[in-house]
């Protein structure tokens, strides 16, 4: 010590203090404080209350449990045939991806993805600029029976757009993972190709298969802006239904009860759906040696994937070229001759958003909405990184208590918006004046996704680089700032536009709190979409444009950001 | 019996396999010894039919197969990673063959029970296959591939996965299986001691061709070109020149060996140089550069890089003379 001056005996000591204090302060409790406190008064506090207000039993009347019982039936029944059709789109576009190689294939599989994170309204409007009364084929096909929007079709086939990337990841995964010497020794003892699929290659796949058929079946299930925007309210699910209650008829009760149905089903298909990831882990033992990958060969191979190719390229791209197309282009018969209809490329959607009209359905320009949802974006990241970022550091490196916090901070994300928002409604009745509860319901949602994203960053540093770091002699502050920063730094970029890409399309909760006067980009879109004439329609599609274009930003943005190896979903 | 005649196959673009021509006889079992990517494995699966010739023939009793699919052609197949039913027991695995082959329920019962007693296996009929160690594994494949009583066995590399000890036990056990039910085999792999306890008749693949067949001590005698004796570890190959009569010349010496009516003189050959000591024939001299002990003798590597066995440790550094016998390799 003797060889030591005394100035430097001081920063040492100064080192050590903060060396023995920087990881108690990691791990200490304080870091679950915020991130608790929050769920406990934004997530909690709300469910409980609709569970109370369900025990209040006025609710239970025989009319409202048939009107709940019709709901449920229909919820069913419109998940299960939406998720039988989109395996039986999905299973063939998986087996194109994980057998066949074929030019574009990476793009085809990123545009099979994108619907995944674009919000419901602009699927909903790229739908309706498709198909719907106004859109392109009603226009230039004209036939007075064919109708779109208000159908089934409509719905299932907006689900099926939406879900079908969940069969090609899963299912696709575990097929090109699939072992192809399995089939083959089942041909060489004696089986033809139907049976050597029927014995050995099914039975090895259905677990893979029945997690992506309970996950699709749980999206439809809590499928929200697609049916009403697409179905309207005559096809009340669950969450529609609830939404109708709460907003338009103010019967509470009888949505809370309907609230109660609606997360206990999503616990029970969750909790299957867990169980059976799990075990799905443990049993898939093949492995692959060599590649499944190989160009088409046969005559029928080639019809096989030239047909597929076309049909997905053109299912996936189709609806999102119309929207941004038929925001710009006058499609209306003239009125003097119903026959010729006027065509032409015209600003006028972009630029009567900007305008307040006396008659117009909102007290403020149009433009206003896009502000106030960039204002809510804003305030979700910041909020959803100040709770995510302890949340995370303290779930990188998991102790006993962080194993049991762990599927509690991921609660929210089984929840469904609309639920969320009747909880608010429920809860803070009163507050409801104040702007500040959307951006809270958003980061709520949002926050999973950023916990997740932080969590396996901060994780993917090794504890080595700091100690290397420090015995380089780095202090504490400088070991953040040299080793963890600049690895964090792409995580924390990708939250954030995670976190702002939700609350830019969030339409669930949304669209049950947010007050006349501040609509954001989806509510405004939907307000638009319900009004008759051609510059509301015009509008909301210049609108969901607007707001396809950001969203598809972030989603590129994010991708870029992604570090190899990280996980998805 | 199963008849090879001109097979061909390229694979990305390059010749893989060059013309291969052989026969399988009566409860033969004939070994493929190859380099790894000599395209043993892929000929084995043109005979399965999982792939198809570019040309020839592979033919049963003269018939051409060609248009026989997998499941119809009656071979059983043993995969190198055994490629084990992951979703089924043990039993379950060795009755698929039979299920396949719509036996009845009892029969298929009492000839797993059959198969599982030929490999030890008979307590293990319900246990997971996933949850077997590697030889036990190897032995449900192969008890897979014999239920059925294919007409002709072939084995991929089967044994490449396990330690030496196994192996060894493994393969007695197997050659004592294909003796007792004398069902024709093929056995593929790049190990030559499991082609020498196991094969009947061993053929060298080589350059997409057979570069030398026979029986094993017919070609570990006579490995017939320098290629084969150096894959097969024989000894030192060295080149030399042939001069006048029975004389080659080498930068080690000049030497008398046989060296047949096919070269003429002027001409380039190899010579084999088996690393033991000969009472006759050529002597060698050099200075011992390295000297490891190795069980029973001395491995001695002289400055000029050839190596022999002594039983006599040398000093290192030391100068000695070593007499050899030569071999003519063509």
């Amino acid at each position: 010590m003797t060889l030591f001056p005394r100035h430097v005996d001081a920063k040492t000591r100064r080192h050590n203090f903060l060396r023995a204090f920087a990881p108690a302060w990691l791990k200490c409790p304080l870091l679950w404080f915020l991130p608790l406190l929050f769920l406990g008064v934004f997530f909690f506090l709300p469910l409980f209350k609709i569970l109370a207000f369900t025990f209040d039993l006025s609710a239970l009347t025989t009319s409202n449990l048939q009107l709940a019982f019709r709901v449920l039936l229909f919820t069913f029944y419109q998940a299960l045939l939406s998720t039988f059709l989109t395996l039986l789109a999905g299973l063939p576009s998986a087996y194109l991806f994980a057998r066949y190689d074929f030019r574009g294939k990476s793009l085809l599989r990123a545009l099979t993805a994108v619907p995944f994170m674009l919000p419901t309204v602009v699927v909903a409007a790229g739908f309706n600029a498709l198909l719907g009364p106004r859109g392109w084929v009603s226009v230039i096909f004209p036939l007075s029976s064919f109708q779109f929007t208000g159908t089934l079709g409509a719905i299932l086939l907006a689900h099926i757009f939406y879900n079908t990337t969940i069969v090609i990841r899963i299912v696709g995964n575990a097929l090109s993972r699939f072992d192809p010497k399995l089939e083959q020794a089942a041909r060489s003892l004696g089986a033809d190709s139907r049976r050597a699929w029927w014995n050995v290659t099914l039975p090895l796949l259905r677990p893979p298969l029945l997690a992506a058929a309970l996950l699709v079946f749980l999206f439809d299930f809590t499928s929200f802006g697609v049916i009403l925007l697409l179905g309207g309210p005559r096809f009340a699910t669950l969450e529609v239904e609830i939404y109708i209650q709460a907003l338009q008829l103010f019967n509470l009760p009888l949505a809370a009860l309907l609230s109660l149905i609606q997360l206990l089903s999503t616990l029970a298909f969750s909790a299957l759906y867990t169980r059976l990831v799990t075990r799905t882990t443990v049993q898939s033992a093949p492995r692959s040696a060599e590649s499944n990958v190989r160009k088409a060969g046969s005559l029928r191979e080639k019809i096989f994937v030239a047909s597929f190719i076309f049909l997905l390229s053109s299912f996936f791209i189709l609806p999102m070229l119309a929207l941004p197309l038929r925001s710009i282009s006058r499609l209306d018969a003239n009125r003097a001759d119903r026959a010729q209809i006027q065509t032409g490329f015209i600003p006028d959607y972009y630029t009567e958003l900007f305008i307040n009209r006396r008659d117009s359905i909102f007290y403020v320009p149009p433009v206003r909405a896009a502000f106030n949802s960039l204002g809510y974006a804003g305030a979700t990241v910041l909020l959803s990184l100040l709770l995510g970022f302890p949340a995370a550091s303290a779930l990188a490196k998991p102790g006993r208590l962080e194993k049991i916090l762990d599927p509690i901070l991921m609660l929210p994300l089984g929840a469904s918006a609309v639920t969320l928002g009747l909880g608010f409604i429920i809860a803070f009745g009163r507050l409801l004046t104040s702007p500040f509860l959307v951006p809270l319901a958003h980061t709520l949602i949002a926050l999973p996704f950023v916990i997740r994203t932080l969590q396996s960053s901060i994780a993917s540093i090794p504890d080595r680089l700091r100690q290397a770091a420090a015995s380089l002699g780095a202090s504490p502050f400088r070991v953040w700032q040299t080793v963890d920063w600049p690895i964090l730094r792409r995580a924390t970029l990708s939250a954030s536009i995670f976190a702002f890409t939700i609350s830019l399309g969030e339409f669930g909760a949304t669209a049950l709190l947010s007050r006349p006067e501040y609509p954001t980009i989806p509510v405004a879109i939907y307000r638009f979409l319900s009004q008759p004439g051609g510059l509301n329609y015009g509008q909301a599609m210049a609108m969901a444009t607007l707001l396809m274009a950001l969203t598809t930003v972030g989603i590129l943005l994010i991708e870029k950001l992604r570090l190899p190896g990280a996980g998805e979903f | 019996m199963l008849e090879l005649r001109g097979v061909y196959k390229t694979y990305e673009g390059q010749p893989l396999l060059r013309g291969i021509s052989f026969a399988v006889d009566e409860s033969e079992t004939i070994c493929l010894l190859g380099a790894s990517g000599s395209g043993k494995s892929t000929l084995l699966r043109m005979i399965a039919g999982l792939e198809l010739p570019d040309a020839g023939q592979i033919l049963w009793d003269g018939h051409d197969l060609a248009y026989t699919p997998p499941h119809l052609r009656d071979f059983g197949l043993v995969f190198q990673d055994y490629a084990l039913f992951p979703h089924l027991t043990v039993s379950e695995n060795a009755a698929f063959g039979l299920k396949m082959r719509n036996w009845p329920k009892n029969k298929i019962q009492e000839r797993v029970t059959e198969v599982l007693n030929i490999v030890n296996l008979n307590s293990f009929g319900n246990r997971k296959v996933t949850d077997l160690s590697g030889g036990e594994q190897q032995r449900v494949a192969f008890a897979r591939a014999l239920a059925p009583r294919p007409r002709l066995l072939m084995f991929d590399e089967p044994l490449g996965a396990l330690d030496r000890a196994l192996r060894e036990y493994l393969l007695n056990q197997l050659r004592g299986i294909l003796h007792r039910t004398g069902i024709p085999a093929i056995y593929v792999t790049h190990d030559q001691q499991e082609a020498i306890s196991i094969a009947d008749r061993v053929l060298l693949l080589h350059d997409g061709q057979i570069a030398r067949q026979g029986s094993p001590k017919e070609v570990w005698e006579n490995p017939g070109s320098a290629w084969a004796a150096e894959f097969l570890g024989l000894g030192n190959v060295i080149e030399g020149l042939k001069v006048e009569g029975w004389k080659v010349e080498t930068k080690f010496g000049i030497f008398d060996v046989r060296c047949g009516h096919r070269h003429r003189d002027g001409e380039k050959v190899h010579l084999l140089v088996r690393p033991l000591q000969a009472g006759e024939g050529g002597v060698i001299r050099g200075r011992a550069e390295d000297v490891v002990f190795q069980s029973d003798r001395f491995k001695v590597t002289l400055d000029n890089g050839l190596y022999f066995y002594l039983d006599d440790e040398p000093k290192v550094g030391e100068k000695i003379e070593v007499k050899v016998k030569l071999e003519c390799l063509g």
